[in-house]
């Protein structure tokens, strides 16, 4: 029986066990459930448990350590042929075994040894299958047994099913943090090994950028210089530009949504405003490209001003007009948090209505916006598309907005991209980048959440 | 700033300068007639009409939800803030109607202060508080001036003493009985002629409404003062006049001692003898 048509049975059984399990809970009580400790469901749910999960356990940890005992097994028999290959070797020698019991294609023509490993092999995997089967069903039906046995009126049905339903739920979350952790470590370990071959102070404060590298000797390329200052100014100069165009346009748009804004107008504007948000970044990269570039380019041909066409004025535009969204629905938010009887009392003292925005609800809301606003710029920092289209590709050390920057985050796209060797520095270089950046978005999401939960409980 | 433009900002920043210097302590300062207030389609307010006068407390009584609050809450237009509310009639201040469409909100709320339920400082300065009134009319030239309004109206809301030494610190973090004292004095900054309160007490405690309603005893000598109020007894001790109302109409109006002593209609006298509400 294949795996999965093993889970599906077990998964019937679980579901015939749970019928059983409610009906003997009722059949105890003579059909009074009211005597019963739990609901008859939680004893249906008891016995499913019971029998689908040890069974689906012994799976998966069979699943998972089948290959390697098959493989050592497989080492065994091949015995001398084994013996002196080195593990390259040896490991294209099983994938050939593989291919030939699976009836692929094989990388050289089969001789006896070789099929008679296949054989063996075909023959293990249809020993291992057939066990797992008999002990999964026999798992499955000892545990519904068990516990349809074991169903009486005072059994705590309820408390031990909360219980792993409790460890699923732990479970899930643990796999997300797991992977964040994953993430990062990762991160660390190879930019360890990436500043192992570049000094950390060269890569911090060097000031030129360009990691394409020789591969053997007589190629034309670099030396590989890994100065990332100019990166860092790139990046910091498109999202100044792109805070400097959402920072006001978000702001005044919060202010007449949350102010000044009827409910119907509202009720239109502030969802439509939101669908900026759902735009993908690679459209929003395309009409940089396409669209805006060319426009900031021919008008500044026009004013005589020499603009090139992957400018930073381009590029840190469209991304203000990505990150309005952000802005604005945080700062509304903020903004409708203020009580309504700050505005009472200012309007109460005779004050008109943008008095009392100036000077009572945004200082009010202050810290709530410049929570917003920093999220808005990690957000900025760590956007990709847009730069990879609208920007350059040329690490230039410039702060001219009409000159072509290029980013932190076009570089560990471009240095990633095709066929890459993953020990050289120039590839370990995207993992520093990388390292760099999260650094500086988690610290700026830190300082920006803890303002923002500072702000709420002010009033609460 | 020239002494002419002095001379503007403070005339058209105080429109009542004029109303001061005739003597009218005879006539009301507010005379509302046929006032009806509504939610959307709901009645709040049915044909109310009340005279409110000068120099004297008028406490309006009645149980939860009679349109004491809303009534309140005409007489400096401050209904206007909610969408779906509509007011017909005519409320006079000095002889002017305040729905006339020539007539500034603005001016009106600097003539009309008020004091809400729940002291409500601004999360500012005790002096920033006090000052922003003055401040956003234009009523202190300069900076020294501007300190002595904050000192007065402070002195006048009975909170000098305990803040003068720290009016640099956050009006929030005053104790609720002298939050409310601040937004008195920052209602009194702005030299209104008249001071709407809404239940200024409710969220305070025996001692702090007894220094409030000390308070509003002293301010009635230069203020016409409109109290909303749940407590009778406090309606009993404050006020010089009373209105009682009852399902959106106002039952009765009368001397505070009248209406508490000899109540002519049958329903104020079920509410203060404590039959409902």
């Amino acid at each position: 029986m294949s795996v999965t048509t093993l889970l599906i049975v077990l998964l019937g059984l679980s579901a015939i066990g749970y019928y059983l399990g409610r009906a003997r809970s009722v059949r105890t009580v003579a059909g009074r459930t009211a005597e019963l400790h739990s609901l008859p469901s939680y004893h249906g749910y008891y016995v499913a448990v019971w029998c689908g999960l040890p069974a689906l356990l012994l799976v998966l940890a069979w699943v998972a350590i089948e290959p390697d005992i098959i493989r050592s097994l497989l080492i065994a028999k091949l015995g001398d042929a084994a013996a002196g290959m080195s593990p390259q070797a040896l490991g294209l020698m099983i994938n050939d075994v593989r291919n030939l019991a699976g009836g692929s294609l094989v990388s050289r023509e089969p001789d006896p040894v070789m099929q008679a490993a296949a054989d063996y092999y075909n023959h293990l995997r249809f020993l291992s299958r057939l066990a797992l089967t008999v002990f999964g069903l026999g798992l499955a039906m000892a545990g519904l047994t068990y516990a349809w046995k074991s169903i009486h009126p005072r059994l705590r049905a309820r408390n031990r099913v909360e219980k792993v339903v409790i460890v699923a739920l732990i479970i899930c979350s643990t796999i997300a943090i797991l992977t964040t952790i994953g993430i990062v470590l990762s991160l660390i370990f190879e930019s360890a090994r990436f500043f192992t071959k570049v000094s950390p102070l060269h890569f911090l404060f060097g000031l030129e950028w360009s990691p394409q590298i020789a591969l053997r000797a007589g190629q034309v390329g670099g030396t590989g210089l890994f100065g990332a200052v100019p990166l860092f100014v790139g990046t910091l100069l498109i999202a100044f530009i792109a805070m400097c165009v959402a920072m006001p346009l978000g702001l005044m748009a919060a202010i007449y949504m949350a102010e000044y804004a009827d409910r119907r107008v509202r009720a239109f504007a502030k969802p439509a405003l939101e669908i900026l948000a759902g735009i993908p970044t690679v459209v929003y990269g395309f009409f940089a490209a396409l669209t805006v570039a060319p426009f900031v380019r021919d008008t500044g041909a026009s004013l005589g001003l020499q603009i090139s066409s992957e400018s930073a004025l381009a590029a840190g535009f469209v991304m203000g007009v990505m990150i309005i969204p952000f802005v604005s629905s945080l700062s509304d938010d903020v903004i409708t948090a203020v009580p309504q009887s700050m505005r009472e009392g200012s309007y109460g003292l005779g004050a008109t209505r943008s008095e009392t925005i100036r000077r009572v609800i945004l200082p009010a809301a202050l810290p709530g916006i410049v929570g917003g606003f920093l999220l808005a710029i990690s957000r900025a920092i760590g956007e990709t598309m847009i730069v990879v289209m609208a920007a350059g590709l040329s690490a230039n050390l410039s702060v001219n907005p009409l000159e072509a920057v290029t980013t932190v985050t076009v570089q560990i796209a471009t240095l990633l991209v095709g066929d890459q060797e993953f020990d050289s520095p120039k590839t370990l270089a995207a993992f520093a980048l990388g390292l760099v950046l999260f650094c500086v978005t988690l610290v700026l999401n830190i300082i920006a959440l803890r303002i923002v939960t500072r702000y709420r409980e002010q009033y609460e | 700033m020239s002494a002419i433009d002095a001379e503007t900002v403070r005339a058209t920043a105080m429109p009542k300068s004029d109303a001061a210097t005739v003597n009218r302590s005879n006539v009301p300062a507010f005379v509302a007639e046929g006032v009806n207030v509504y939610y959307g389609s709901k009645q709040a307010l049915k044909d109310v009409a009340i005279d409110i006068n000068r120099n004297q407390v008028t406490a309006l009584i009645g149980p939860s939800g009679c349109g004491k609050s809303t009534f309140l809450r005409c007489l400096n237009r401050m209904n206007d803030i909610i969408d779906i509310c509509r007011v017909t009639g005519n409320i006079l201040l000095d002889g002017q109607d305040i729905y006339d469409k020539q007539l500034d909100v603005v001016q009106l709320r600097a003539r009309v202060g008020m004091v809400f339920q729940k002291p409500n400082p601004f999360p500012k300065s005790i002096y920033e508080n006090v000052a922003y009134g003055p401040r956003i009319h234009g009523l202190a030239r300069s900076k020294a001036e501007l300190d002595e309004v904050v000192q007065t109206s402070l002195e006048r809301a009975g909170l000098w003493k305990e803040v003068s030494d720290r009016l640099n610190q956050p009006g929030t973090g005053l104790s609720g009985g002298q939050q409310q004292r601040l937004c008195i004095a920052r209602a009194i900054a702005v030299q209104p002629e008249v001071i709407l309160m809404d239940e200024p007490c409710s969220a305070l405690d025996p001692i702090a409404t007894a220094k409030i309603e000390e308070l509003i005893d002293e301010l009635r000598q230069n203020f016409t003062i409109v109290i909303v109020t749940h407590s009778m007894q406090q309606a009993a001790r404050v006020s010089q006049r009373t209105g009682f109302f009852h399902l959106g109409v106002l039952v009765e109006t009368g001397d505070t001692e009248q209406i508490f002593t000899n109540p002519h209609d049958k329903r104020t006298q079920d509410y203060i003898t404590g039959r409902f509400g």
